[in-house]
């Protein structure tokens, strides 16, 4: 079989390399400029709060790759010439290809704002941003970090970890409420609030200002209010990381255009993970997925492709999960921010405010369609399965403990849960006994 | 144009200054509880000579130490040559023999500030060290609970910095001279001698004053568990398990019995990390021990050939490693803050089981000397059990256990004995990998295999090769600590207890996918 190569060492390449190792010889080379090695993008915020090292994030060895023949080439590639299947590196090697794999990844947005490239002023995507960080920290006291995101909550609490005052400015009404229904959101901004965040909510950038040395010293908000700072944090989301595929004549609109197969329309030319734009028939919006998870099935779904066996991207159930500072999120299905026509929203948030669960539900036929958790732990599988088998919320409630996936010893709040329940929907739901041992951690 | 931060609130600095207070503190007990070892002053009065009869039976060698009686010495090292001169001229007295009685011989003779201050120098030293620990460990209640581990890999002591290896080098140094050369101690063993009086009723030795401080180490770090981990229930209940079977069982119950004159046992040690027990001395001691002595002949044995491997089907081997041992104890207590010191790599792993069953071949062959020479009275082995125990006891019962085991926490990890070396720990992990109930689930496919949970992972598991797969874990050498549950983000472990036929879940080729794609 002819050579693969893969442009991107992030989860969605690497996904696609292991898997086609698997299944088959064929020689396969991943190209990369960011590091020498994959590692978990997810864990950046974690090497600059100290809690690792760049090297623990690493998900396999070095020895990995060369054990499983996988060659790794540091490089950034600049050209793609894809009737003679040639990819140049900036360095001018030229690397021929058999099939090629378009994994590159995501950028960070910046919306045009005056001063957006000042020194101090940064996004949070790559190793390197991370190292920018270390040097603009150097110092520093206050930072503004500007889009509500989950990438701007993680910024968030890194530079609280070095004590630097932090001032997060979100257009919304409250944090991520385009996402987060509007408890789930509350939960989320007293939360932040109590971490001495100095979150400013319904407030935009509209320009970042200079100091006498060119570094950045302040910002101005729409409202005109001026923030000393000595960093920014740019952090309004990402977009599809496309040069290359622009470059090489690939078709792109959001991203890289793929059917649901991760084809280009090129011949031997594939894409996912965050790069990739997934057309969907129809009036219905395009899908860019950018999370671990979805690069990793993707890559999956590809390498299965790649190897002569070929398999559309299914992204099933859907599924995320973050933690906000302390709090651990997870969501299941569909939950829309608000309720949806048709559809019923039930919420419990323990009186600590730290907890909370929300089940959304079709009123006709009572079927539980989507599900938010907050400091509580829930077992994907089974939660995934009540989505799919359209289990009525009654039922989920009465059988929320199977579950759990909190550790021993931890208190179990279904009883307040369907008491809650109970209550709102004048149901009745049984409430199941206390076990022995539940009685005393209650 | 507003100059603070609203609502920011950072460390305060009365907190730092808490915490250097306490540091301060505890360096200058822990000088003085080490600089006590060189007030030297030392006198052998003919009632001294009297009363080291309890520890020289024989009068003839004691008679021997008649020409420095009534004399003074105010450097150990010119005693420690006069007695070795006069007890021991044509070198017929044993080494462990004449250790023995050094060690006593200085400790009787001990005078002057120590003796004459004893509880000044036990309140500045041990009782000093004790508060300004508490007083640093007390200012941890101002971080948010859940998991803090904000700075840990810029810390010199927690990673190997220079301080972490003038850490490992003091408690490598206590622990070489606490087994080998206790007569360098005795100033501070003799601190503990009002608590040894008090409990035993009778003066301290190298071990009560080990054990003693041991407890306090379990005790005093273990609130610092129960402050870090205030979020978690699993951590604050088997924190509070540690330390009562290190005070209750390792501490108290021994030392009672020490006090009634009884034989005395720890009676949570088990064969084979109780190396002892089918000793002939130890078996000789139980059985001249009237009922209870048979009653701990009992005990032992039940112990370690049913309950270890009954508890360990049923709960995993954590039920004692994590919850009951004393090794563990101090290693999930005192050794907490190293534990990310650990090697993950795939080689650790292989030196970790070639060694750790080389330990275990050697313990059971070292038992099995020990019965049958017990059984034929010395008729078979002869000479070679007691040879085999000597070599067994250096290296791995002091040399491995104790110098290697925690002296290199800061430089290792907190489980280094534990994983490399203890001989139980090796036979319940025969049992947890072959047939046990325990096992860490995974959750789905939820994890962003950030790498928390293999760092943090005390064992060195690289918890995360598993959990990136969907893969249960199961391995021999997983204690349960279920820090690896705690710190990952993502909620994606725990620690659970399952039919041991279901346990194991790889799906050879698709990994989580096909698990996903399964349901
Ligand atoms: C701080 C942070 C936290 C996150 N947390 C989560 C989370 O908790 N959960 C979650 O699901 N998702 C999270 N994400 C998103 C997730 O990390 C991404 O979706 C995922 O890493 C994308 O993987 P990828 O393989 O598609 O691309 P990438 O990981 O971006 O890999 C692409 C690689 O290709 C390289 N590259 C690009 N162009 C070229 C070229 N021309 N030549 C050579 N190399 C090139 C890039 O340098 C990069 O290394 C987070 C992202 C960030 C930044
Ligand atoms: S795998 Fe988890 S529970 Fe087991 S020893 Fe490691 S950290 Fe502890
Ligand atoms: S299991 Fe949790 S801690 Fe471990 S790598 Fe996965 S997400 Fe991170």
């Amino acid at each position: 079989m002819t050579d693969l190569v893969i442009v991107g060492n992030g989860i969605a390449g690497v996904t696609v390399a292991r898997h086609v190792r698997k299944r088959s010889n064929r020689h396969i080379t991943i190209i990369s400029a960011e590091t020498d090695h994959h590692f978990s993008r997810t864990a950046l915020m974690y090497i600059f709060m100290g809690h690792m090292a760049y090297q623990n994030t690493k998900p396999y060895e070095d020895h990995f790759w060369k054990k499983n023949r996988i060659d790794l080439v540091r490089g950034y590639v600049t050209h793609l010439d894809t009737t003679a299947k040639i990819l140049t590196l900036a360095n001018g090697d030229k690397i021929p290809y058999g099939q090629l794999v378009l994994a590159t990844g995501s950028k960070s947005n910046k919306f045009g704002w005056p001063g957006q490239d000042l020194p101090g002023v940064q996004g949070l995507y790559s190793y390197q941003d991370v190292e920018l960080l270390e040097k603009n920290a150097r110092g520093a006291s206050r930072a503004v970090i500007v889009g509500g995101g989950l990438i701007g909550i993680e910024l968030a609490e890194m530079l609280l970890s070095r004590q630097i005052a932090v001032t997060f400015l979100v257009r919304e009404k409250t944090y991520w409420s385009n996402i987060l229904p509007e408890e789930d959101s509350r939960l989320v901004s007293r939360h932040i609030l109590e971490h001495g965040v100095d979150l400013r909510l319904s407030s935009e950038l509209s320009e970042i200002l200079a100091g006498p040395t060119g570094r950045v010293r302040a910002v101005r908000t729409a409202s005109g209010e001026e923030i000393p700072c000595q960093i920014v944090g740019l952090t309004p989301g990402v977009h599809p990381n496309i040069d290359l595929a622009k470059a090489g004549g690939v078709p792109t609109g959001r991203g890289i255009l793929v059917n649901d197969y991760l084809e280009t329309q090129i011949p031997d030319v594939f894409s996912c993970g965050d790069c990739a734009e997934i057309e969907v028939p129809g009036d219905a919006r395009n899908r860019v997925e950018q999370l671990w998870y979805t690069g990793r099935m993707q890559g999956y779904a590809l390498a299965k492709t790649l190897c002569g066996d070929r398999t559309a991207y299914q992204r099933g159930i859907w599924f995320n999960s973050a933690k906000f500072m302390d709090i651990e999120y997870q969501t299941y299905g569909f939950v829309a921010n608000k309720p949806r026509s048709g559809e019923e929203h039930f919420y419990w948030e323990h009186p600590g405010g730290k907890i909370a669960a929300r089940l959304v539900f079709d009123q006709a036929d009572r079927a539980v369609t989507g599900m938010n958790f907050f400091g509580m732990r829930m077992k994907h599988p089974v939660c995934e399965g009540w989505i799919k088998g359209r289990r009525p919320v009654e039922s989920v409630l009465s059988d929320l403990n199977a579950a759990n996936f909190d550790p021993e010893f931890f208190r179990s709040y279904q009883r307040d849960i369907i008491a809650a329940f109970n209550q709102q929907y004048q149901a009745s739901v049984p409430e199941p006994k206390r076990r022995f041992l539940q009685r005393f951690f209650a | 144009m507003s100059k603070h931060t609203p609502g920011f609130h950072p460390t305060p600095v009365y907190l730092n200054l808490l915490k250097v207070a306490g540091l301060v503190l505890f360096l200058i007990g822990l000088g003085l509880f080490t600089f006590s070892n060189f007030q030297d002053q030392f006198r052998i009065t003919p009632e001294i000579a009297e009363q080291l009869s309890a520890h020289i039976p024989d009068a003839e060698i004691r008679q021997r130490l008649s020409p420095v009686v009534n004399q003074t010495f105010d450097n150990k090292f010119i005693l420690i040559d006069n007695i070795n001169r006069l007890l021991n001229p044509d070198h017929s007295i044993q080494d462990y023999q004449m250790g023995e009685y050094r060690f006593w011989i200085l400790k009787t003779a001990l005078s002057g500030s120590i003796r004459e201050q004893a509880l000044n120098w036990f309140f500045f030293s041990v009782v000093l060290a004790v508060a300004g620990a508490l007083l640093y460990i007390l200012t941890g209640l101002h971080r948010k609970p859940g998991i803090k581990h904000d700075g840990i890999f810029f810390d010199s002591a927690m990673m190997r910095g220079i301080t972490g290896i003038l850490l490992g080098g003091y408690l490598i140094g206590f622990y070489i001279v606490l087994y080998w050369f206790p007569q360098y101690l005795v100033q501070s063993i003799a601190l503990v001698d009002p608590v040894s009086e008090w409990l035993r009723n009778r003066p301290a030795d190298r071990w009560f004053m080990y054990g003693f401080l041991y407890t306090l180490a379990v005790s005093v770090m273990g609130i610092r568990m129960f402050i870090k981990y205030r979020h978690s229930n699993y951590h604050l209940v088997r924190t509070a398990s540690v330390i009562f079977f290190q005070l209750a069982f390792a501490f108290l119950i021994p030392s009672l019995l020490e006090r009634l004159n009884k034989p005395s046992m720890d009676f949570k040690n088990a064969w084979p990390l109780n190396y002892t027990f089918f000793t002939d001395w130890n078996l000789n001691s139980l059985i001249a021990g009237g009922n209870l002595g048979w009653f701990m002949l009992f005990w032992g044995i039940v112990l370690s050939l049913i309950l270890v491997p009954v508890f360990t089907y049923f709960y995993g081997k954590r039920w004692y490693c994590s919850w009951v041992c004393g090794c563990g104890g101090l290693a999930e207590t005192l050794g907490d803050p190293f534990r990310q010191l650990s090697d993950k790599s795939l080689n650790a792993w292989r030196v970790e089981r070639g060694l750790i069953y080389s330990v275990l071949v050697f313990a059971v062959v070292m038992t099995v000397m020990q019965v049958v020479n017990y059984l034929s009275e010395g008729a078979i082995f002869g000479d070679y059990t007691w040879r085999v125990n000597q070599a067994y006891s250096f290296w791995i019962g002091s040399a491995f256990a104790g110098v290697i085991g925690t002296g290199f926490y800061p430089l290792m990890g907190n489980r280094v004995w534990c994983r490399f070396g203890c001989p139980l720990a090796a036979y319940m992990g025969i049992v947890q990998k072959f047939k046990s109930r325990f096992v860490i689930t995974t959750n789905g496919s939820q994890c962003i295999s950030c790498g928390n949970c293999s760092t943090y992972c005390e064992m060195g598991i690289d918890v995360r090769w598993y959990a990136q797969r969907g893969q249960n874990i199961i391995r021999a050498s997983c204690v349960g600590c279920g820090v690896c549950a705690a710190v990952c983000p993502r909620g994606v472990l725990k620690l659970e207890l399952t039919n041991p036929g279901e346990r194991y879940n790889l799906v050879p080729d698709d990994e989580i996918n096909a698990l996903m794609e399964k349901n």
